[in-house]
């Protein structure tokens, strides 16, 4: 029997946060027994915990991590690699890159799972021209409610691929996958960042730059009128200068008694404009390593503790390309004007949606920002839900902790197909987050 | 390069010594029961590091086939680490013969048998290390589980004696005694957290006070505290508690 704790959990934003039952199979076998034994509904494979709101949360949690950490193969020629499902980017980075591999796709953290990468199909700053992280899958192997094993691409049961990746856990536990991986001649990244002044020449800055591998900006939401968007874009590509040797500073850990209090209005206003003024130059160019330039916030550990003892919230949302300058006009007038901004906002061109049929990405502008968690937020995310359907926009799981089924389902036209899926295969009565029961997955 | 020899290889804090060693770029020799059981995990080893693994199948019981055994090598490693060990039910040892038996074979007369081969070999060679995975328990018996804490004593003193020969043959003895830690051996207890260790700690700790040549090891460190107080309470007082 695999080791069971009854504790407070939560996700990276630490709201919301209860109690579960947490299942730790030690090996392979006893993940396999106690998935086929249980029979409680509400369960859900929980992966580094790095979802911010309750993906990964359920009555009972099985975290596999430990029955699921080897690396099964890697072809240092092809640049194929073959791990389990509780391997981290991390792990898997320390392994690849001094031998001129990279992932295909990352986020930005880099302590995420393999098998959370999958069941939220993650993308990258290179979406534009990857894709998400399930572009990239050769095979995956997957562990259904009754105990067998079933491995599928793109083409081999193509259905079980589409609902799983971006299915957020709701088909199975995912065991391994097969990805094929990005060569890479160096560990640095050379980056330009761009200083704008308003939201038109942040959108001309990353139509500019379409061709570029990596792009992302970091936008001012505490800016108004003429500087409404205003934002650093940054632009990226991996250097070539054959240096493949890791250095990585050590972490720093945010303390555990950090006031939430210390972050208010006030206090991250000031933070966006002394960020936003920090950089002189229209245009600076520099070069940065591979860790900085993905994964800034990795440096410190626990930095999710910023936000105080209740929490805060990611809220993430994507409109079409057609109708992202004026709803993000929209909808950033409204942050600024409630006076809630968040530390960190972050604008991203996204390439064209995949097939998969809860994959979040689609053609056009997303946003994603954090929102300590107060009585006075809930009505204002509220208002901006109504907004970002009013742009035919929707929302990103992984992100999100509280928005309502209505509201969700609106963005995704493959929401039917899905249900129906899980239904036919009776993965409804095996496999539910606090997340799919509230939006009805 | 260097190479270890893992025995009881299968074992939790074995696997996390493994990882541990295989990050400083030891070679290993993962031995134990049904070994194949470790394929994937010895796959898993040579992906993250440089290093080469190779599997050996090993019974600590069966005294007979240690010298054999240590002749297949492939080669005469530079270190030992055994994990080998049995809490077994002391409940049942009480009443029963083998299950007492059990507990001193697989704590004590097993790894006495392979470390005595191991020993003269490296006493002959002039070099290498041996450590010995003993217990807390050892320390001081007590009534719930003194057949293992026996077991574990015997391979204390053992070690202490190994150590005090060998010194003058350069090879090294340590012995460790974790307290509390997170494996199979303990996933049916109910453990205080503060208490506990997680193997890849142990691990840690272990390859620290190696590369240091220390003597005794307690992990979590704490334990050396705990013991030492539990040493000082006198018998006639001890023998009426309940700990
Ligand atoms: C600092 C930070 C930056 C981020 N940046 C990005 C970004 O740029 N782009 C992006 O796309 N995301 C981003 N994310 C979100 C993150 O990548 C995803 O939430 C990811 O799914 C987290 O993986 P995890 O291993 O922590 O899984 P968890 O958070 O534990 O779980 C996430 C979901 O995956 C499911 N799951 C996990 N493992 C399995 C498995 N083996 N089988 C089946 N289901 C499984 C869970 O059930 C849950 O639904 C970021 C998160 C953080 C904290
Ligand atoms: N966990 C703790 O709290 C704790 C505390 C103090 C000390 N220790 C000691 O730490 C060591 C490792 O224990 P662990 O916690 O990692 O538990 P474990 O996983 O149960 O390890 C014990 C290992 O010994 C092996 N073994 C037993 N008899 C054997 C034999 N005859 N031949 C070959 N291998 C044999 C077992 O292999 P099989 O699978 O083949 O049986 C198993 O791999 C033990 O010596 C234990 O006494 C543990």
């Amino acid at each position: 029997m695999p080791n069971q704790s009854s504790k407070q959990v939560s996700g990276w934003g630490r709201f919301p946060q209860f109690k579960h039952r947490v299942f730790t199979p030690r090996t392979a076998s006893d993940l396999h027994s106690f998935v086929k034994n249980n029979d409680n509904p509400k369960t859900i494979g929980f992966g580094n915990g790095r979802s911010y709101g309750d993906s990964a949360l359920s009555e009972c949690i099985i975290d596999y991590r430990q029955a699921q950490n080897y690396l099964i193969d890697f072809d240092a020629q092809q640049g194929t690699f073959t791990c389990q499902a509780g391997v981290t980017l991390d792990e898997i980075l320390k392994v690849i890159v001094p031998k001129g591999w990279f992932l295909p796709v990352t986020p930005g953290t880099r302590f995420i799972t393999l098998g959370g990468a999958i069941a939220a199909d993650v993308h990258g700053k290179n979406h534009h021209l990857a894709g998400c992280f399930s572009e990239h899958i050769i095979e995956l192997q997957l562990l259904l409610a009754d105990g067998t094993i079933i491995s599928c691409h793109k083409n081999q049961q193509p259905d079980l691929f589409r609902a799983t990746c971006g299915g957020m856990g709701l088909t199975g536990i995912i065991l391994s996958a097969t990805i094929q991986l990005k060569a890479i001649s160096s560990t640095q990244i050379q980056q330009t960042t761009h200083k704008t002044g308003n939201l038109q020449e942040t959108f001309a800055v990353f139509e500019q730059n379409q061709s570029s591998t990596y792009s992302v900006a970091w936008i001012d939401c505490f800016a108004k009128n003429k500087s409404l968007g205003r934002s650093l874009v940054s632009i990226g590509e991996f250097a070539d200068d054959g240096s493949l040797t890791q250095t990585s500073k050590k972490a720093r850990t945010m303390p555990r008694w950090f006031p939430g209090f210390m972050l208010n209005a006030w206090t991250i206003k000031l933070f966006n404009t002394l960020y936003y003024h920090r950089q002189k130059k229209p245009i600076k160019q520099e070069t940065v390593h591979y860790q900085q330039f993905f994964y800034p916030l990795d440096g410190i550990h626990h930095w999710n503790r910023m936000y105080g003892r209740r929490g805060f919230i990611q809220y993430q949302f994507i409109l079409p390309k057609k109708t992202s300058f004026e709803g993000l006009n929209v909808i950033l007038k409204t942050i600024a004007e409630a006076g809630q901004g968040s530390f960190l906002a972050v604008l991203k061109l996204h390439g064209q949606a995949n097939k998969n049929w809860l994959s979040f990405p689609m053609e056009g502008y997303s946003l994603a920002l954090d929102f300590k968690v107060q009585d006075k937020l809930f009505p204002l995310l509220d208002r901006l839900d109504q907004l970002v359907l009013n742009y035919q926009g929707r929302f990103y799981l992984a992100k999100d902790a509280r928005v309502s089924r209505e509201v969700f389902e609106q963005g995704y036209p493959n929401i039917e197909k899905f249900r129906q899926y899980r239904q036919e295969h009776n993965m409804n009565q095996h496999f539910n987050s606090a997340q799919s029961l509230r939006i009805g997955l | 390069m260097s190479t270890l020899l893992i025995l009881g290889a299968k074992s939790d804090i074995a696997r996390a010594v493994a990882q541990q060693y295989a990050a400083k770029g030891y070679d290993l020799l993962l031995a134990g029961r049904s070994i194949n059981e470790l394929d994937d995990f010895a796959k898993d080893l040579t992906i993250r590091n440089e290093i080469k693994v190779s599997l050996h199948e090993f019974d600590a019981n069966d005294f007979a086939s240690h010298a054999s055994f240590i002749e297949q090598l492939p080669q005469l490693p530079n270190g030992v680490i055994t994990a080998i060990g049995y809490l077994g039910d002391q409940q049942q040892a009480q009443q029963d013969w083998t299950e007492t038996e059990k507990i001193m074979t697989q704590n004590l007369l097993g790894n006495v048998s392979v470390l005595n081969i191991l020993a003269n070999l490296f006493a002959e060679r002039q070099s290498g290390f041996i450590i010995g995975i003993s217990s807390v328990a050892g320390d001081r018996g007590r009534q719930k589980n003194y057949m293992y804490g026996a077991a574990k004593a015997g391979f204390t003193t053992y070690l202490s004696g190994l150590r005090n020969r060998l010194f003058k043959n350069n090879v090294h003895v340590l012995t460790v005694k974790p307290g509390f830690v997170n494996t199979q051996m303990t996933a049916d207890m109910d453990l205080p957290d503060k208490l506990t260790a997680e193997p890849e700690q142990v691990a840690k700790d272990i390859y620290k006070a190696q590369q240091k040549n220390k003597n005794t090891l307690y992990t979590k460190g704490i334990w050396a505290w705990i013991m030492r107080i539990i040493r000082l309470i006198p018998e006639w007082q001890f023998k009426k508690m309940d700990l």
